[in-house]
């Protein structure tokens, strides 16, 4: 056989599983990386047409989000406001500003200004926002603390395997209902007792979601 | 046996190849107790199996290989254009919907599973059992079970359509995923893929440790690079050593351990698809036993589909004999028992068991045709009673011809009846899968299924993949285990005067 195959092709199984060890574990370890939407989604920081900042307006002026996303509390959808809501103030403060341009365009068109949307989950999913907001979920559960972006992004997964995280254990992430909005609460609350008194019953089937 | 002792007696017979025993050479006849029918006929030397065997992949292959191999390649090809346009269009191609949800895929799933039950039996079973026949059929069975594998494979992972999610977020195989979905670990369905991939993975394994030998035969024997290279590279530097071979019986025997309860639990998993539902015509005890056995038939039935024409084709006539055919008949005649034992059973519990859901399904979803049966018992002609009827026909009829001898060695006739036992298996599946489903509890959905063109081509062309794949290995490898198959023959007994160490050797 030494005719067919020279000396060093004994190495080859032995550089073959080595190979295969460390290709396997590169690839497992890529997916397992690269291939969630812990890489995929977080940090998706869009530029929009309005250089808006929360931080201002939710932080530094202590506006409550639902004066802008006033829908919260009703719909399954949280509304973007019109250009009337910024108007209510930026008729008087900063209405020659040149950054708010679009906004006047879109006050006297009644043209929506056509911000990017940053928080989707696939057609497939039905999410209700009300549902949540209602029984002590912040918005800073799923969201990040958007009080601290001058430009919002992506600051959480929003995974299948992040939403089933709360829906199996509700009690460890809910919060009184008046502090719901209030991002940076920090307090001691029994959200075991308070999951249990308000029947707050997160479904874990396939069609709580998919319907 | 009386040409062994001719053979053994007359030092000219024994010598009429000349391969090793020259014709001065005197033995005695062997004694009465070692007198058996010869696995190998004519008599034929060592070195006459090596050269029959080895020949059929080392001469060029006879005119009709390239034609077979273009259409069974062009039928495979078409198969996998329609996976293609299944993919890119979805399920609806097919001609299954509700509530016949499953109808040709699962059909062609468990046919072809089944059809590979036949090799593991004859490697593992009768290799525990020293059934000394199976050593020249062993190898062309095990290569159709791996193919058959492969062909079963395609089915149920296409017709979810959407094949890609199999791997990931791996609706066929647990994978952590950020979803954090994992497949129902209490389904039948999770436990039949486990099943079937140990099955193809233990049976590759054992048909491959079988070819070591026989590949380094065919490396010594090589003329050309390529080929020196190319079996070099596979037969893992065997040199016949005995430290070799004492690996070897050990590795091959520890593997036919693991196969054996792999012919019981594979179907046996495959029936759990069914049973363990809920659904009257599926919900049955009796399917576990009822599976492996109709498994073991179909897949006898595929052996000698392909193998009496092989026999001819590459004239093996000494190696695989009247005799192997006889007794693959036996098989055929056994298992096939017990598949018409378990449809009368079947039909009894129907009506014994009282639930008149099972009764419905069996006597007027199958039985009930429109001449006897129907009119018999007063009912409706059942919608299939066609294809109940085509399988008791092919499955119950045709193995009991096999109690007469004169049937038995005919290996024309058998081969004939082999392809009713393959045809008569496939519609057993899709008696089973289709006619239970076709109706469910609630009648506004009953409907009737006719397969689609794409179900037919597909189906078809999966032969296509199988007949690819076997003519591959008879064009590469050694058809028959030739190590094996000279380990039977009496040149290979010390005991026997043919056998042993000679001077002449």
């Amino acid at each position: 056989m030494s005719d067919i195959f020279p000396k060093w092709t004994n190495q080859v199984p032995v550089m073959g599983a080595i190979v295969a060890v460390v290709l396997g574990t590169t690839v497992a370890a890529g997916v397992t990386y690269y291939f969630t939407p812990k890489y995929t989604r977080v940090g998706y920081q869009p530029k929009q047409p309005v250089a808006f900042s929360h931080k201002i307006h939710a932080d530094q002026l202590g506006l409550d989000c639902r004066y802008c996303h006033n829908g919260v509390e009703k719909s399954w959808f949280s509304n973007i406001p019109s250009g009337n809501t910024c108007m209510n103030c930026h008729n008087q403060v900063g209405k020659e500003s040149p950054k708010l341009a679009l906004v006047r365009d879109s006050f006297a068109s009644g043209q929506p200004i056509p911000w990017v949307q940053i928080h989707q989950v696939p057609d497939y999913v039905y999410f209700n926002h009300s549902v949540h907001v209602n029984r002590g979920v912040s918005c800073v559960k799923c969201h990040g603390e958007v009080q601290k972006m001058d430009e919002v992004y992506h600051a959480k997964p929003l995974s299948m395997g992040f939403c089933l995280e709360c829906h199996r254990d509700p009690g460890a992430q809910i919060r009184p209902n008046e502090f719901v909005t209030k991002l940076d609460w920090k307090g001691e609350f029994d959200g075991k007792k308070a999951a249990h008194d308000w029947k707050v019953q997160p479904g874990q089937s396939c069609s709580t979601c998919h319907r | 046996m009386a040409k062994i002792a001719n053979a053994s007696g007359g030092a000219e017979a024994t010598g009429s190849r000349g391969h090793h025993a020259p014709p001065v050479l005197k033995v005695a006849d062997a004694p009465r107790e070692l007198e058996r029918a010869p696995l190998v006929l004519n008599n034929r030397s060592l070195g006459w199996i090596t050269d029959a065997v080895a020949g059929v992949c080392e001469n060029p292959m006879p005119k009709w290989w390239w034609p077979a191999f273009i259409l069974s390649a062009g039928t495979m090809g078409m198969m996998f254009s329609l996976l293609a346009y299944l993919v890119s269009t979805g399920t609806g191609v097919w001609g299954l919907n509700t509530s016949a949800n499953w109808a040709w895929d699962i059909t062609n799933f468990v046919f072809w599973i089944g059809i590979g039950h036949a090799g593991t039996l004859i490697s593992a079973v009768l290799f525990l059992l020293r059934q000394k026949w199976r050593t020249s059929i062993n190898r062309a069975a095990e290569a159709m079970t791996i193919f058959a594998v492969a062909c079963a494979g395609i089915f149920p992972v296409f017709h979810t359509g959407r094949v890609w999610f199999a791997l990931y977020p791996g609706y066929l195989i647990p994978m952590p995923n950020s979803n954090w979905i994992w497949p129902q670990f209490r389904s039948p369905l999770l436990w039949d893929v486990f099943a079937v991939s140990t099955y193809g993975t233990v049976s590759l394994l054992f048909w491959y440790v079988g070819l070591i030998p026989d590949l380094a035969t065919l490396r010594d024997r090589a003329k050309t690079k390529l080929r020196k290279l190319g079996y070099g590279v596979f037969s893992l530097g065997w040199s016949n050593s005995n430290r070799h071979w004492s690996n070897y019986e050990k590795a091959y025997l520890i593997l036919a351990g693991l196969s054996t309860p792999l012919v019981l639990s594979v179907h046996s998993i495959v029936s759990f698809d069914f049973a363990v539902s809920q659904v009257p015509g599926w919900h049955a005890t009796i399917f576990p036993p009822y599976f492996v056995a109709g498994a073991i038939f179909s897949g006898f039935g595929m052996v000698l589909t392909l193998l009496i024409p092989m026999r001819s084709l590459f004239n093996l006539h000494d190696l695989i004999t009247v005799r192997h055919v006889e007794l693959m008949c036996k098989v055929l005649l056994a298992t096939g028992s017990i598949v018409g034992y378990a449809y009368g059973m079947e039909f009894f519990i129907a009506w014994y068991g009282g639930s008149p859901y099972e009764l419905w399904a069996f006597l007027r979803n199958r039985v009930a045709d429109p001449f006897i049966f129907g009119p018999l018992f007063k009912v409706p002609t059942a919608p299939y009673w066609w294809a109940y009827w085509m399988m008791i026909s092919c499955n119950v009829i045709s193995p009991h011809l096999f109690w007469s001898r004169k049937l038995r060695t005919n290996v024309v006739f058998v081969w004939i009846v082999s392809i009713f036992v393959n045809i008569g298996m496939w519609f057993e599946r899709f008696v089973i899968i289709v006619t239970s489903l076709h109706r469910d509890y609630l009648p506004s959905s009953w409907g009737y299924f006719t397969p689609s063109w794409v179900d037919v081509f597909t189906f078809v062309g999966s032969f296509g993949l199988f007949m690819t794949l076997f003519l591959l290995f008879i064009r590469f490898l050694p058809v028959i285990a030739i190590s094996e198959v000279k380990g039977v023959t009496p040149q290979a007994d010390p005991h026997h005067p043919l056998g042993g160490a000679k001077e002449h050797h």
